[in-house]
């Protein structure tokens, strides 16, 4: 077990320095100048601004220091939000983007099981239909209309109520969170709701089920004690890289409900060319989900026995 | 089923108090007992260092928690700031500061926090992005290409409270430059102890304004109050302004704005409609930024053809373009690089100087092109490549622009969408033969946008080069005498419109929405804009 | 599923095909039915899904939508309608022939002083307010009778009757003298009712009065334009006033006045192309890819789920935007190909892991046993026993992939980063349209309905897929 745990973190570093490489490559290759703005500046300030983000230095000397200061946990300074370090701002705002991201997962995770089971239960009968056909719906339009359509009923909601119960936007309370997580939970609630419903129906013929049905359980023990168990588990497999897309996904969301988080910061570095800020957000979010999916991995481990990592 | 529950709302627990610094939302945007407003920011201001801020919003909290020798008031006409009186002439200029200005720690503001401000903003180590607008400083280019030291600016402090300025080359504006931002003050003691981190956060920064700042959490809220030691405190009525917001989306903003929760949100083509819906009241104003096509001048472009631009001038009609594409109102049709409140000798530069209106006519432009594609030696103009930046309204435009050209003169029209640095990366290296850009005003004089298209001006990203063009800059930057500097500007708008130089597409307005009980906002053309330095509240 | 259900499904299985006649023309001596293939099999099971099979009819429909339609909707999805901006669906409409527009110099009284002598405390508002001509989409130009006292005035519009002086609409502009009277407003009018409101100034601040009229402008068209748009020809003698059918916009148009059906049927192109095409290939390759990884296992597997996880952590949004670069997109190309291309590139672990962990577990079956003792070779296992028994992941797979590319696709437009105008697409329609949902709802409508039905078409097919090419199902009829 520890050993296989160590296998596995030790090739995930791997992997993160892969991703910090090709990215810092591509990055590189982008055609366009990260140093240039609106208004042009002399040949004199342009060497100092080189100079002072360390520009004026060749390709493979600009990367071994990158990858020396990446070893000591120092990501450098952003270009554009001058003066402020990266780390800083991973540090300040990943938490608000993993807090929305958990939410959501937690949303989906719960709409998706109990919708997953109740269209099984319900297997082509009304609630079936009703519920595949919110799933598709869920799936088939864009997370840009949803933010925008939930924005519009809360402030519908706050005007007929008189006052502003739910805030339309910001971050802060609950109440901040609510609307945010749930739009950004649609897409993977539809997902799992599907795979709970495809993993519900498998379990049902399983023999351990004629068994206990066999034995004379009533049939509501079997459901939760059995069936119901038995089908999460692939729906958890799925889990882990769902938590870090949604976390690192919500840029819309975060956009469109004035909420602080790293999405935003990262979209804005690709736009701009922030050198610093793209590499410190590729690799931490790069490191983030590599954990993840190992972390996933050694819960499956631990709730099905069937599974034995070596 | 528990087994992984619990850790799920475990790590929850965990990790939702870390956000708790954003937590502090104010209940109304306009309360009249504590007087205190609530805004929105479209973006998060980069730094507030004020030696090197460069874009919109640095220069709205700015204006607000800073102060330079000279301000303007509500009509943008130049009064005291920190001077309280102040002499120019041809060679150099005397300012003496009053002496109850303070700082936020309720120190004087002094001379040397200007001389300091100043030489920093020059130093090359600084590297600013707007150290050129003190080039009419003696020494002052010199010294920000390194080949002077800082010690030499033409700046000497004659005591605590007086400051004299000799000037590189005579200057009739000087006034108007004084009060923009990179000319604010800046404690030697203070910039020394706090580094590279000055202006990064709340607690980096000493302000002299009528406002301080006291919070900041990044791209999330902004903080500001009365500043006490302010010199002029008792005609300041707000007790705080509260950024709370920082989102690009209009529409959020709207949202945000109808549920109460600002007092100003700016409008465009898309959510104005349901403002209306919405019955509130829609204000317009002009923000003085001039929006054109530049061509590209350089040798093997197809654009130095001066018949093709003719062609393209006579098609293009900003009158459409203002009431169809742009379609809020506000915008005034692009006629002159020159936008209309731009003062001249006496009234208004535009009234005084009538800008040619080139007629749209299609005959006229079909006659032009025959006669460019003859010089060219083609049958067929090639296709020409549009740069234009990612905004969907800069597509939206781009496409207009597509289509006017194919329909009107049967050319090509390629459109290069480029994020933003990719599309100044392509604008300097000339990869492209039209250019959507703009330009907005520095300060209140008509050579803010007059040394635009200068053979030297770095920001003339087409290469145009007119020896004509650059004598008549020269006048307009070094001549002391009105007449003399707009006679020369009148000059030169002839030639931009007789050149087909650029194509000017219109004048930018913008329709905004402010709380009805938020009285004494000033929108402007120069300087923070919106002010809410003098806003009340009221009942 | 409790007792009960599973009763009444088994009562209905022996209903169905127990008691149903049996087939009077087949020949009595032949007993078995003839051998089925698998393929054939999948087949029969799949007609008998009404749910599936409409679906099919659906994306059958999108297809030809795509390749025939524009053959028989043949106008320019890029041709620009000045005239009829964002306009909902609608029957044909009529415009009026009217002069090209010449301007207006407007009513300045001379005997009447531009600046007030005097400041009033209380304005009234101007009297009289009235159109100077025929108003027209083209021009309204209105008037009204002069104030004492004022010193500018200043033009309200509005859409619906004005309640109080803060609902007098947009502020069309304002007029700096009190002897300036008159107003022209051009700014993108339409055929529908407008309410003009004129408030009179003291020069500098708005008095709270106001006087309001109803104006509804005529459809109009000059001959040029009418020209240009091939609505006339050049001998055709037109008269103004005369009036003369516009064109036929069945799904309205869109911010540039753009025929919506055309640019739905150009959209399709890239989103149907964008959104099939990408999927099928990556998760054709991410099977390939994890069967191959899965079936043989040990350190190989090892490896290549390593660099399938490292591609997943790759940051999606800049190795697009260099793709897009490395593929030298110039200007004026659309994209689509790079776009792909990135997709494919990007997209295919999730597949690949999915498959490979399907093989896992089937590679362990006793049927795989059974057969390999058989002496059964690699590929037979692969091609009759493995495929087929992943088929069912496999094909939720790509029917969730459908829609999420299309979204990749809209999400990049979304930030500016998707295909270049003015190729549309249904995402590129629906990001524009979302920004003006509340006040033309049929530009957000249209694409996000197409979007909906060929999302839910695939899904509901997928699921027939499943159910019929699953060999468990066999077993049960």
């Amino acid at each position: 077990m520890l050993a296989y745990t160590f296998k596995r973190l030790l090739a995930g570093v791997v992997t993160v320095w892969f991703i910090a490489t090709a990215t810092f490559i591509a990055m590189h290759s982008v055609p366009g100048d990260p140093l240039m703005n609106d208004k042009a500046v002399t040949a004199e300030i342009r060497a100092n601004l080189e100079k002072k983000y360390g520009l004026d230095k060749s390709g493979p000397e600009q990367y071994l220091i990158f990858m020396s200061n990446m070893l000591r946990g120092d990501f450098g300074i952003s270009f554009t939000q001058q003066n402020r370090k990266v780390n800083d701002i991973i540090r300040d705002h990943f938490p608000v983007s993993a807090t929305l991201g958990l939410l959501a997962v937690f949303f989906a995770a719960i709409g998706g099981i109990v919708w997953g089971a109740l269209t099984a239960i319900y297997r082509n009968r009304l609630p079936d239909i009703i519920i595949m056909f919110l799933v598709i719906l869920g799936i088939s339009v864009p997370s840009f209309v949803f933010a925008a359509l939930g924005q519009l009923s809360l402030v519908k909601i706050n005007q007929l109520l008189g006052s502003s119960v739910i805030p339309v936007a910001g971050w802060g309370t609950f109440g901040h969170m609510l609307v945010p997580s749930l739009v950004l939970g649609l897409g993977t609630m539809a997902l799992l709701t599907r795979l709970m419903r495809s993993s519900m129906l498998e379990v049902v013929n399983e023999d351990y089920i004629k068994t206990a049905k066999a034995k004379g359980l009533s049939p509501i023990r079997i459901f939760f004690k059995h069936q119901l168990r038995n089908a999460i588990l692939p729906v958890l497999t799925v889990l882990g890289p769902q938590i870090a897309a949604i976390t690192t996904g919500g840029f819309v969301v975060e956009l469109v409900f004035a909420i602080p988080g790293l999405g935003r910061y990262f979209v804005q570095a690709v736009q701009q060319l922030d050198y610093t800020v793209i590499m410190g957000t590729t690799v931490f979010y790069g490191a983030f989900l590599v954990f993840m999916v190992i972390l996933v991995d050694i819960i499956y481990g631990f709730v099905d026995p069937r599974v034995r990592l070596q | 089923m528990r087994r992984l529950f619990f850790p799920f709302l475990t790590v929850l627990c965990l990790i939702a108090p870390l956000s708790d610094g954003f937590a502090q939302i104010s209940a109304s945007s306009a309360d009249f007992d504590t007087q205190t407003i609530t805004l929105a920011l479209t973006q998060e201001p980069p730094q507030l260092n004020s030696m090197k801020a460069t874009d919109q919003v640095s220069a709205l909290i700015l204006g607000h928690v800073m102060e330079g020798l000279l301000s303007y008031d509500r009509r943008g006409k130049i009064i005291p700031g920190v001077a309280e009186k102040w002499e120019i002439d041809s060679t150099g200029a005397t300012f003496w500061l009053r002496k109850d200005a303070r700082w936020s720690d309720g120190k004087p503001v002094t001379a040397d926090d200007f001389l300091f401000a100043w030489q920093t903003a020059l130093k090359p180590e600084t590297a600013s992005e707007y150290s050129f607008i003190l080039y009419s400083i003696g020494n002052a280019e010199d010294i920000n290409k390194g080949k002077k030291p800082t010690e030499s600016l033409a700046v000497t402090v004659v005591d605590d409270h007086t400051l004299t300025v000799e000037f590189e080359t005579p200057i009739g504006y000087f006034d108007k430059l004084v009060a923009f931002t990179t000319f604010f003050p800046a404690r030697r003691d203070f910039f020394k102890a706090r580094g590279d981190s000055y202006g990064a956060d709340a607690k980096d920064l000493l302000f002299n304004g009528p406002f301080r700042m006291t919070d900041w959490v990044h791209s999330a809220s902004l903080k500001m109050v009365k500043n006490e030691h302010y010199w002029d405190r008792d005609n300041i009525h707000l007790n705080a302004i509260n950024a709370d917001y920082i989102t690009e989306d209009s529409r959020a903003r709207l949202n945000l704005y109808i549920d109460g929760k600002i007092v100003h949100t700016r409008l465009d083509g898309e959510t104005y409609k349901d403002a209306l819906t919405q019955r509130q009241r829609i204000r317009s104003f002009t923000t003085g930024s001039v929006f054109y096509l530049e061509y590209n001048f350089r040798e093997d472009r197809i654009t130095t053809n001066r018949n093709l631009r003719k062609a393209i001038q006579h098609v293009f009609d900003p009158e459409e373009f203002v009431n169809k594409v742009l379609a809020t109102p506000g915008n005034l049709p692009g006629r002159s690089l020159f936008p209309v409140w731009l003062g001249g000798v006496e009234d208004k530069f535009r009234r005084e100087y009538k800008a040619a209106e080139p007629k749209i006519d299609l005959a006229l432009a079909r006659d032009y092109l025959e006669k460019a594609k003859v010089e060219l030696g083609v049958e067929k103009i090639p296709p020409l490549v549009l740069l234009v930046g990612n905004s969907p309204t800069s597509a939206k435009q781009a496409e207009y622009l597509q289509g006017v050209f194919k329909e009107k003169l049967d050319i090509d029209v390629k459109i290069d969408i480029q994020t933003f640095k990719q599309r100044l990366a392509k604008m300097t290296s000339g990869d492209f033969d039209m250019v959507a850009a703009g330009w907005g005003p520095d300060f209140d004089d008509i050579m803010t946008f007059g040394d635009l298209f200068a053979s030297w001006n770095l920001n003339n990203r087409g290469r145009y080069n007119n020896p004509d063009y650059d004598r008549l800059v020269r006048i307009g930057m070094t001549s002391a005498d009105p007449k003399t500097r707009m006679d020369a500007m009148g000059e030169l708008q002839r030639i931009l419109t007789e050149d087909a130089v650029i194509i000017p597409q219109y004048e930018q307005g913008v329709i905004y929405l402010m709380h009805p009980k938020v009285k004494g906002v000033v929108r402007r053309v120069v300087g923070a804009d919106p002010d809410f330095r003098r806003a009340r509240i009221v009942k | 599923m409790t007792d009960s259900t599973l009763l009444k499904t088994r009562l209905q299985a022996v209903s169905n095909l127990d008691f149903s006649p049996s087939d009077t023309v087949q020949s009595a001596e032949q007993i078995s039915r003839p051998s089925l293939s698998y393929w054939q099999d999948a087949w029969i099971r799949l007609k008998k899904n009404t749910r599936a099979l409409v679906s099919l009819y659906i994306v059958i429909g999108l297809a030809l939508f795509t390749l025939a339609g524009p053959i028989l909707w043949q106008v320019d999805p890029a041709l620009q309608d000045l005239n009829q901006l964002s306009q909902a669906p609608s029957l044909p409409k009529q415009a009026i022939f009217v002069e090209e527009h010449t301007r207006w110099e407007g009513i300045v009284l001379e005997n009447f002083p531009a600046e007030p002598e005097a400041f009033l405390d209380v304005l009234p508002a101007p009297t009289n307010l009235r159109t100077a001509e025929t108003a027209t989409t083209q021009a309204v130009r209105i008037a009204w009778d002069p104030v004492v006292g004022a010193g500018g005035y200043a033009v309200y519009r509005n859409q619906h009757l004005p309640e109080s002086i803060n609902d007098l609409g947009l502020p069309l502009g304002t007029k700096l003298a009190g002897n300036e009277v008159s107003y022209e407003d051009r700014l993108n009018v339409e055929g529908r009712d407008y309410y003009y409101s004129i408030v009179s100034t003291d020069g500098y601040d708005e008095s709270d009065t106001y006087i309001t009229l109803k104006v509804t402008p005529d459809l109009a068209i000059t001959k040029t334009e009418a020209l240009s748009r091939g609505l006339i020809t050049e001998e055709s003698i037109v008269a103004n006033g005369e009036t003369i059918d516009l064109e036929f916009h069945p799904f309205g148009t869109d911010y540039l006045g753009r025929d919506m059906l055309a640019r739905l049927m150009e959209g399709a192109r890239v989103s149907l192309f964008i959104g099939i095409v990408a999927p099928f290939l990556y998760v054709m390759f991410g099977i390939f890819y994890g069967g191959f990884a899965g079936y043989f296992g040990g350190n190989l597997d090892a490896i290549l789920m390593r660099f399938a996880d490292f591609v997943v952590a790759l940051p999606f949004l800049l190795f697009m935007i260099l793709f897009k670069i490395a593929f030298g997109i110039g200007p004026g190309e659309s994209g689509v190909l790079p776009m792909l291309i990135a997709l494919v590139l990007l997209g295919w672990p999730a597949t690949a892991r999915l498959v490979r962990g399907q093989v896992l577990q089937i590679r362990t079956q006793g049927y795989i046993e059974a057969a390999r003792l058989l002496g059964a070779k690699d590929h037979y296992l692969i091609i009759r026993h493995i495929i087929p028994n992943t088929m069912g992941v496999i094909l939720v797979t790509l029917t969730f992939a459908v829609p999420a590319a299309i979204f990749t696709e809209a999400f990049l437009s979304f930030i500016g980063m998707g295909v270049a105008p003015p190729t549309p697409s249904w995402g590129s329609m629906c990001n524009e349209g979302v920004k003006t949902m509340l006040s033309h709802p049929h530009e957000l409508f249209f694409p996000a309905l197409f979007i909906s039905t060929t999302v839910l078409a695939f899904n509901l097919l997928g699921d027939g897929l499943t159910e019929a090419l699953d060999s468990r199902m066999r077993s049960r009829e």
